[in-house]
């Protein structure tokens, strides 16, 4: 096959320089697909579709009947990383969540940076995120976000932007460990001549953070606490349970009584150390948040406080995925940190301000406009694909409540060659990568790159009709010669040694 | 192990084996039509019976039993919660629950079957080649379990699961045995004749024991067959072997040694279990099959019970640290 055809549309695209030439780390790629006979690619696709259907990899669509599962779309184009810029996502997204970290436990005890007039009272004490029932809380080791998954995109200047923070339960990862698994069985020769590196360590590195938060002094018991199986993410939830080799409990297994969490086993109750919970806050403790709360443990947050059982994120941190806040987080970095943002946000218009309310209301057609506390691609507005009356519908909504409305410019998001119908076609992109906080702050070298398979279509979110592809970070070493994209015989050489 | 992962993989066991077991059922009674004289009994409203469902039947149907609305009722029913498509499912389901503990072989084939019958409860292929169905679902789940025999663990899970599968085809071959004896006999008459006999060799088929029985017994005998169904020790859909399996699990999961019991359940499949091993096939028929078979019957609903409430049941800790501290 050839890419004499591939159009660029204008976008930058992640293969391809604006030359139309592979860029340099895409190269060995490029010339196996390009050495593979007609139809061989398709082929690989249709393999890859298969064996997500056997296996039964699938996630749970809201608003269907009961029941049902789909598979995640998966594209076998990879997006590829090169190991410079990598070198600087990590270091800036490390940079971020170190400064979040501090920023929540600070909410919930002093608020010096309210104190310091850096960010707005009101934007904390009105986040749908924000827990009163959180104050004064110390949890293990002063971490709260353990588990982070911040979506990064790529706009036409080819600048690297941080979109959102999910410091909740972000969800993705297994796809990126199963996404991974499916490529090296469809480009075996790819990875031999690629240098990637490899992503499958991602269990036991969340199992270490797992077991660091522990009581000191005892081997722990650690739990994976599922909403079940009726879940989108119950796959997710089952597949890290068995990598991890823990215990998938769902609320209804877990008891508390004398001030510790126990489960229920055919052998009486054994004692929970550390639950890593894909619960959402309002469900976790009927006791102290929604009363009405079937998946939750009654008593668990009073356990929690007592440091009796550690909590996977701390409870709480939604407050600084408010889309509000977000807003604030170069300040938030130079206010703890005293340095410049390394990753820079997307420019975002608070509606709560006056002027920016203003701005956001005349050029809608324009914008993106997005509600504080939702996620998933809902509540929000694209203004170049909306109609005139959605825009006008959307305006009465931001001026009822402006604080639960941020707007940015349409980025246009990156590219990369996407299986369509007839070929090759770029579709925008944007990419999650995961980050741990344990004993010190890890950056998976990977991530889940979501893909908006429709064409021309901005919203990647698997709920809207997203896809997925692997991510291939690339190792430092060896160095790719820039003339003709073979490794310098000296590096082949050290890398056999 | 927790208590809803062991409910979820005995229910997920006991789910296929009723599935199978009905699709055993239905594909005997078809044959057994081809040898019907025309017109003979339409032996329909039994197998009804057989399953215990005659109560949903009535109330989804409320007309005769015929070949065409049992099977669509034992087979595709979605109303009807033992209908073979309705089983998978729920197998399915529980076995979705337990995904990390089984292996990934196990569901594969679980999901594999369920989709089987849900693409031929949408084609309606059970009704256009049934025995062609029939057998493939037999097949389905023999192949459950033989990869759940050679893939997980024999250690607590697989016990409960093999707890499940054992106790569900228990019941079924005593209902099975229930109800044509109680047909079979009533038409004095049919005694000794060669449709008689057609009829007792689809008894034992649909257990697939024909061969077996004769094997061991020769001669189609009544009593014999009885016996052999009822009490023989190394036939394994015989009630006797499946309970004493089920009692050597259920100690394997408690570990209190065989011959002694610390709970109810081990209690009661003792007894069960002593009872088969002591019985003599003369004095059950003296005491009367129908009322040896409903006894037990009660004893193993009662074990189920047990079983339950050993092991599944949601109770809260006793208080006073009489929880017990993991083991370190």
């Amino acid at each position: 096959m050839n890419f004499c055809d591939y159009d660029l549309g204008g976008f930058f695209d992640e293969m391809f320089g604006e030359n139309g030439q592979p860029r340099a780390a895409a190269r060995p790629l490029a010339r196996n697909m390009a050495s593979l006979p007609p139809g061989e690619l398709a082929n690989r696709q249709i393999a890859a579709d298969r064996a997500l259907v056997q296996a039964g990899i699938t996630f749970n669509v809201y608003g269907e009947s009961a029941g049902v599962e789909k598979t995640l779309p998966f594209d076998l184009v990879p997006r590829i990383v090169p190991a410079t810029e990598w070198a600087r996502i990590e270091k800036g997204l490390i940079q971020r969540i170190r400064a979040l970290n501090l920023f929540i436990d600070d909410l919930y005890h002093d608020q010096k940076i309210i104190k310091d007039g850096v960010v707005p009272t009101e934007i904390i004490s009105s986040s749908k995120g924000f827990r009163e029932q959180c104050i004064g809380l110390n949890p293990p080791r002063d971490i709260w976000c353990h588990i982070t998954g911040t979506d990064l995109v790529r706009h036409r200047d080819g600048q690297i932007y941080v979109l959102e923070d999910n410091l909740r339960c972000p969800s993705g990862v297994s796809y990126v460990l199963e996404n991974r698994r499916l490529m090296k069985s469809l480009f075996p020769e790819v990875f031999a001549a690629s240098h990637i590196r490899p992503v499958s360590n991602y269990p036991i590195r969340l199992r270490d953070v797992l077991e660091y938060l522990a009581p000191d002094g005892v081997t722990p018991r650690v739990v994976l606490l599922t909403p079940g199986v009726f879940n989108s993410a119950y796959f997710e939830h089952s597949f890290l349970a068995q990598q991890m080799g823990v215990e998938l409990v769902e609320g209804s297994d877990l008891v508390v009584s004398e001030g510790y969490v126990w489960m229920r086993t055919t052998n009486g109750f054994e004692r929970v150390d550390v639950i890593y919970r894909r619960v959402d806050d309002d469900f976790l403790d009927p006791e102290v948040f929604r009363a009405d709360s079937m998946l939750g443990v009654p008593g668990l947050m009073g356990v929690y406080k007592a440091g009796n059982v550690a909590l996977v994120n701390a409870p709480g941190t939604g407050v600084a995925d408010d889309k509000v806040v977000y807003a604030y987080v170069p300040r938030i970095i130079k206010y703890y940190l005293n340095e410049e943002i390394i990753l820079p946000n997307v420019p975002t218009y608070i509606c709560a301000e006056p002027k920016d309310l203003g701005y956001v209301l005349e050029h809608l057609p324009e914008l993106v406009v997005k509600a504080a506390n939702e996620s998933g691609g809902y509540g929000m507005l694209i203004g170049p694909h909306a109609s005139k009356a959605e825009c006008e519908e959307f305006a009465l909504k931001i001026k009822a409540n402006p604080r639960n409305y941020i707007a940015q410019p349409t980025l246009a998001l990156s590219r990369v060659p996407t299986m369509c119908e007839g070929g090759l076609a770029g579709r925008h992109v944007d990419l999650r990568p995961y980050i741990l906080y344990g004993k010190d702050i890890f950056v998976l070298p990977g991530g889940l790159t979501r893909v908006a398979l429709k064409k021309g279509s901005l919203v990647v979110n698997s709920s809207q009709g997203g896809g997925t592809k692997d991510t291939w970070v690339l190792a430092d070493n060896p160095i790719f010669n820039e003339k003709d994209g073979d490794l310098k015989a000296t590096n082949v050489a050290g890398a056999v040694a | 192990m927790l208590s809803r992962v062991a409910d979820s993989i005995y229910w997920m066991s006991r789910y296929v084996e009723r599935a199978e077991n009905v699709a055993r059922f239905v594909d005997v009674n078809l044959n057994l039509m081809l040898d019907s004289p025309s017109g003979a009994d339409q032996q329909w409203e039994p197998l009804v019976n057989i399953t215990g469902d005659h109560e949903t039947f009535e109330k989804l149907y409320a007309k005769a039993a015929t070949q065409q609305n049992v099977i669509q009722f034992l087979t595709f029913d979605r109303d009807n919660p033992n209908s073979i498509l309705s089983c998978l499912r729920a197998a399915r389901e529980n076995a979705r629950s337990v995904r990390e503990i089984i292996s990934s072989e196990m569901w594969l084939q679980l999901n594999t079957f369920y989709l089987m019958v849900n693409s031929a409860a949408s084609s309606g292929k059970g009704f256009e080649s049934p025995h062609e169905f029939f057998s493939e679902v037999k097949l389905a789940s023999h192949l459950f379990s033989g990869i759940t025999d050679a893939t997980m663990t024999h250690g607590e899970g697989w016990h409960f699961g093999r707890l499940g599968r054992l106790l569900e085809r228990a019941d079924k071959t005593s209902r099975i045995l229930d109800v044509k004896y109680f047909i079979l006999l009533r038409s004095v008459a049919d005694v000794g004749t060669p449709l008689d006999e057609v009829q007792w060799v689809a008894v034992l088929r649909s257990a697939s024991a024909f061969e077996m029985y004769r094997k061991r017994h020769g001669r189609i005998v009544p009593k014999a067959i009885v016996e052999f169904l009822l009490l023989d020790s190394e036939f394994p859909r015989a009630i006797r072997f499946c309970l004493n399996a089920a009692r050597d699990s259920l100690h394997a999961i408690s570990g209190t040694p065989l011959g002694t019991y610390r709970k109810p359940a081990e209690k009661l499949f003792g007894q069960i279990c002593s009872d088969l091993a002591y019985a003599n096939v003369d004095d059950v028929m003296n005491q009367g099959l129908h009322e040896y078979l409903d006894a037990l019957q009660t004893k193993m609903n009662s074990a189920s019970t047990g079983i339950y409430e050993r092991f599944f049941a949601k109770r809260m800790p006793e208080t006073k640290n009489t929880a017990k501290e993991r083991v370190q």
